[in-house]
C-alpha cells in the first residue's frame, strides 16, 4: 500500500498536516508535519501535495545506512543516525525535514493519518502503483 | 495551565516603536471567551473615549479564541476589532483562512496595535522574534500583490495579511486581505490598518497549542469530520458555497436588485453558483482545517479585463450583480478581483456603486460630477467607480466616505436611497418583506451585516430551517404572501445573534452549523476537552449575552445621541413598495419598525431608546460600565 496525492481534490485545509502533527508528535503544531501542501496562488491558483513516496532516494544516500525500508516505508534509526542531513538535502520532494530541538531527520512512516483525515479525497491508500506525486 | 489558548497577548505600539508581550489575562478568558469576545471587552476597556476611528489612539486588535488552530472542522477564524471608520462605533469584522491559527502556533492568541507608524511598515512575526519593519516598497501595491511580494520575500510558511490602495486612502470601507481571496471586508478595518501606516502583518509559527486531553479532543474532532462529511449538506451545499443560495433568494425575492428598488434580478441565472462552476472555477478553496470549502477560485474573463479571483461569493453576487445588476458571472467576479486588489469591501462598494448610479439617472451626480456617464450593467462604470474611490480621485473622494455621509453631503433626496444602518452598507438580503431579518439589520452592532444574525427561514419559510432545507426545496418563483410581523421577531432574532456571537468567540467558522445542520454541542464537548473546562453549548451562549450589553454600551459611549433613531432603515425600505417581483408590492411600516424595535429592546432589558439599563448591565456581569456610565451620565 502506498499513499497517492489526486492534487485536483485539495482546498489547502492542511487538515492532514495537523492531523500528522498530533499522530506523530502528539502536538497541535502543523510546522512539524511529514508532508508539504503548495498553494499557488495567485497564478495557476491551485494545491500541490508533497507527499514521501518511499523512493529511497534518502537511503541511497545516507552515509550510515541509518535509513532503512520496513513495511514499505523507510525509516530513520535513531541510534545509527548520526545527523548530517544529507538526506534533507537530497529528498526530491522536500519531504525529509530537520527539526527544530531534534538531532536527527524526520519523515513520513506511512501511518497514514493523512489519507484517513482528509475530508477531500485528496490523499488516498492505493495498492502499490505509479504514484501521481509531482 | 490555560489549555486550548497560546497564553500570551502581544502589543505593539506603533508610534513609540514599542512591542511587548503580556500573560492572556484569566478575567478576560473565563468572562468573554477569545474573538469577538475579546474584541468587545478590549475596546470598551482600553480606548479612550472620543477619539477619531483613523486617530492613532484607535487599536485594532486581532484576536482568535480557544478552538482556533485546533483539530476540528474550520478552527481557522481571526476576528479584527476597532473603533468603526464607518459608523464610529464598535466594529470587528473576521476571516477565515489560515491568519489566525498561524498566530497561535507563533505564541500569540491576541495582537493589539496602537499608534501610527512613521513610515510604511509592516509586521514581522516569526515565534519570539517581531519586528516593525519597512514597507515602502510594498506601499501603493494591490492587497494580492503585496501578498505574493511577502510571500516571495519571506517564504511561503508565512501567513500574511495585507491592505490595498482603499486602506492605504482611509476608504472608509476599506478590508484586510489575506490568503489570495479571504477578507476581514466590514466596518473600514482596513482603513484603521492605513491610518497607522501598517501595510501588512506577515507572522509564521512553529509551537505548539497545549491541549488539556489531546488523545480525547483529537478523538473527538476526527468524529466531528465524519459527522458533518455525513450531512446531506456535504455534498448538497459545498460545490456551490454561498453563491448557491443565488437562486432561492431570487426565487423568494430578497435580492438586492438596482440599489435596492426591487428585490429579484431577471438574470440571477446567469451570476448563480452554477455558472461559477461552469465558467470560472479551478479549484475549492478551503480555509484552514474546512471540509466544507465555500471559496471557489478561478478565472474571469471580461472585455474590460481578466484575472484570477477568489469568489465571487453571495454577498458580491448580490451587490454587484443585484444592485448594480452586472449582467455576466465573468463580470461580476471581475468587480470582485478589482475589490480585492484594490482592498475595498465588496459589499459596502456594491452600495455605494448603485447609490452612485441611481444619483446620476436622477440628476443628483453630473456628469461632470463623476467625470463620465454612469449605469446599471455597466461593467466599465463600476471599474472607473471603483478606482476612482480607491485613490479618493475626483468622485471618488466623496464616494470613499461610504454612502451615509455621500449622501448627506449631496442631499437633494438622496439620503432616502442610501441603503445602510447607522452608516455601514446593507449586505446582500432586501427585507421589505421580512420583518425577522429586518431587525436583524437594524440590531446589528456593526451596523447592516447579516453575519450577526439570519434569520430569513422565519420570515419566508415561516419555521426555522437551515439553508440547505431551503435550497433543496426547489421553490418556485411564485408570489410571497405578506410576512407576520410579531413579536417572535425580537426572539428569532436575539437567538441567532448568540448563536454567532459565540462561534466569533470561540474562534471557529459557523457554516458546518449554519448551513449543514451539524450540531451546535459538538463544539461544546470539543471546548470541554480542548480546555479542560467543561461547559454545554447553553453554559458558553452565557457571553453571547454580555457581549452584546458590551458592544452596544461602547457605541452609547462613543456616538453622540446614540439611540433607537441609529437603528432605523432608509426611508426607501419603509416607505416604497417592492418594484416587481415576488414580494412585489410589501413592505413594513415605520410603525412595524418601531413595534419591532419596541419588541427587541424589551427583550433585550434596553430603554425604550435603546439604552442597556443599569439592572441589565449589572445582571450581564457588566458592573464596570455601569460605573462608567454613571460617571459619563449616560442612563
Amino acid at each position: 500500500m502506498e499513499l497517492k496525492a489526486i492534487h485536483a481534490n485539495c482546498s489547502g485545509c492542511s487538515t492532514c498536516r495537523l492531523a500528522c502533527a498530533i499522530e506523530n508528535f502528539r502536538e497541535v503544531n502543523p510546522s512539524k508535519s511529514l508532508l508539504r501542501i503548495e498553494a499557488r496562488f495567485p497564478a495557476p491558483g491551485d494545491y500541490r501535495i508533497h507527499l514521501c513516496n518511499q523512493c529511497g532516494e534518502c537511503a541511497d544516500n545516507c552515509p550510515e545506512d541509518a535509513i532503512r525500508l520496513q513495511n514499505g516505508a523507510y525509516i530513520v534509526d535513531p541510534d545509527a543516525c548520526t545527523g548530517c542531513m544529507i538526506c534533507v538535502e537530497v529528498c526530491p520532494q522536500h519531504v525529509m525535514f530537520a527539526q527544530k530541538n531534534s538531532d536527527i531527520p524526520v519523515k513520513c512512516n506511512l501511518c497514514g493519518e493523512c489519507a484517513q483525515t482528509c475530508p477531500r479525497n485528496a490523499i488516498v491508500w492505493v495498492e502499490n502503483q505509479e504514484s501521481e506525486v509531482a | 495551565m490555560l489549555y486550548g489558548y497560546a497564553g500570551t497577548l502581544l502589543r505593539v505600539d506603533l508610534s513609540n516603536e514599542a512591542v511587548w508581550r503580556e500573560p492572556l489575562p484569566d478575567s478576560l478568558v473565563q468572562n468573554f471567551t477569545g474573538g469577538r469576545g475579546f474584541v468587545a471587552k478590549m475596546l470598551y476597556d482600553e480606548i479612550p473615549p472620543g477619539i477619531g476611528p483613523l486617530d492613532p489612539e484607535n487599536m485594532l486588535i486581532a484576536a482568535t479564541g480557544p478552538l482556533t488552530g485546533h483539530f476540528l472542522p474550520a478552527s481557522g477564524k481571526t476576528h479584527f476589532g476597532t473603533k468603526s471608520p464607518a459608523t464610529g462605533g464598535y466594529a470587528d469584522s473576521n476571516l477565515g483562512g489560515h491568519f489566525g491559527p498561524q498566530m497561535k502556533y507563533a505564541g500569540y492568541d491576541v495582537l493589539v496595535i496602537t499608534g501610527k507608524a512613521e513610515h510604511p511598515s509592516y509586521l514581522f512575526i516569526n515565534d519570539d522574534t517581531v519586528e516593525i519593519r519597512p514597507a515602502a516598497e510594498y506601499w501603493g501595491q494591490g492587497s494580492i500583490t503585496a501578498e505574493k511580494n511577502f510571500k516571495d520575500h519571506l517564504g511561503d510558511d508565512y501567513q500574511v495579511i495585507t491592505i490595498g490602495p482603499a486602506g492605504e486612502n482611509l476608504v472608509r470601507y476599506a478590508c484586510i486581505s489575506h490568503d489570495f481571496g479571504r477578507q476581514a471586508g466590514r466596518t473600514g478595518v482596513g482603513a484603521v490598518m492605513g491610518s497607522k501606516n501598517l501595510k501588512a502583518i506577515a507572522v509564521r509559527g512553529t509551537g505548539s497549542i497545549p491541549v488539556a486531553d489531546l488523545k480525547k479532543a483529537y478523538a473527538k474532532g476526527k468524529e466531528a469530520y465524519q459527522k458533518v462529511m455525513a450531512k446531506p449538506g456535504f455534498e448538497g451545499w459545498t460545490p456551490e458555497g454561498t453563491a448557491g443560495i443565488t437562486d432561492w433568494t431570487n426565487e423568494v425575492g430578497v435580492f438586492p436588485t438596482r440599489n435596492f428598488q426591487t428585490s429579484h434580478a431577471g438574470h440571477y441565472k446567469n451570476i448563480n453558483g452554477k455558472a461559477i462552476l461552469d465558467r470560472l472555477k479551478i479549484t475549492d478553496k478551503g480555509c484552514f482545517s474546512c471540509p466544507t470549502p465555500c471559496g471557489k477560485y478561478g478565472h474571469t474573463q471580461t472585455p474590460s479585463g481578466s484575472a484570477y479571483v477568489e469568489g465571487p461569493e453571495y454577498e458580491t453576487i448580490a451587490l454587484f450583480g443585484g444592485n448594480c445588476v452586472l449582467k455576466t458571472i465573468e463580470e461580476v467576479a471581475y468587480a470582485n478581483y478589482l475589490c480585492d486588489e484594490l482592498g475595498i469591501d465588496t459589499i459596502s462598494a456594491g452600495v455605494v456603486a448603485g447609490w452612485a448610479i441611481e444619483c446620476f439617472q436622477k440628476g443628483i451626480l453630473s456628469r461632470d460630477e463623476i467625470g463620465r456617464e454612469i449605469d446599471f450593467s455597466d461593467l466599465d462604470a463600476v471599474v472607473y467607480l471603483l478606482n476612482k474611490i480607491a485613490k479618493r480621485e475626483g468622485i471618488g473622494n466623496l464616494l470613499a466616505e461610504g454612502v451615509k455621509i455621500a449622501a448627506e453631503r449631496k442631499g437633494k433626496g438622496s439620503e432616502r436611497f442610501a441603503i445602510h444602518v447607522k452608516g455601514l452598507e446593507w449586505s446582500g438580503y432586501e427585507c421589505r418583506n421580512a420583518p425577522s431579518m429586518m431587525l436583524a439589520y437594524l440590531t446589528a452592532d456593526v451596523g447592516a451585516h447579516h453575519n450577526r444574525a439570519w434569520v430569513l427561514g422565519h420570515d419566508i419559510a415561516g419555521a426555522w430551517t437551515n439553508v440547505h432545507d431551503l435550497i433543496a426545496s426547489e421553490t418556485e418563483i411564485e408570489a410571497q404572501p405578506k410576512a407576520v410581523v410579531s413579536e417572535h421577531c425580537a426572539e428569532y432574532v436575539i437567538a441567532s445573534q448568540h448563536k454567532r456571537s459565540l462561534f466569533d468567540a470561540l474562534g471557529n467558522c459557523r457554516l458546518q452549523m449554519m448551513e449543514l445542520g451539524f450540531e451546535e454541542e459538538h463544539y461544546a464537548e470539543l471546548f470541554s476537552l480542548i480546555t479542560g473546562v467543561t461547559k454545554t453549548w447553553d453554559d458558553l451562549l452565557e457571553i453571547s449575552e454580555r457581549i452584546w450589553h458590551l458592544t452596544r454600551a461602547f457605541s452609547v459611549r462613543e456616538i453622540d445621541g446614540f439611540g433607537r433613531h441609529l437603528d432605523l432603515p432608509p426611508a426607501r425600505l419603509t416607505e416604497d413598495p417592492i418594484a416587481d417581483g415576488p414580494n412585489q408590492g410589501h413592505v413594513i411600516s415605520r410603525e412595524n419598525i418601531h413595534q419591532l424595535l419596541t419588541w427587541y429592546y424589551s427583550a433585550r432589558g434596553w430603554s425604550e431608546d435603546g439604552i442597556p439599563t443599569k439592572e441589565t448591565l449589572l445582571q450581564a456581569g457588566l458592573p464596570e460600565v455601569v460605573t462608567d456610565f454613571e460617571a459619563r451620565g449616560l442612563f
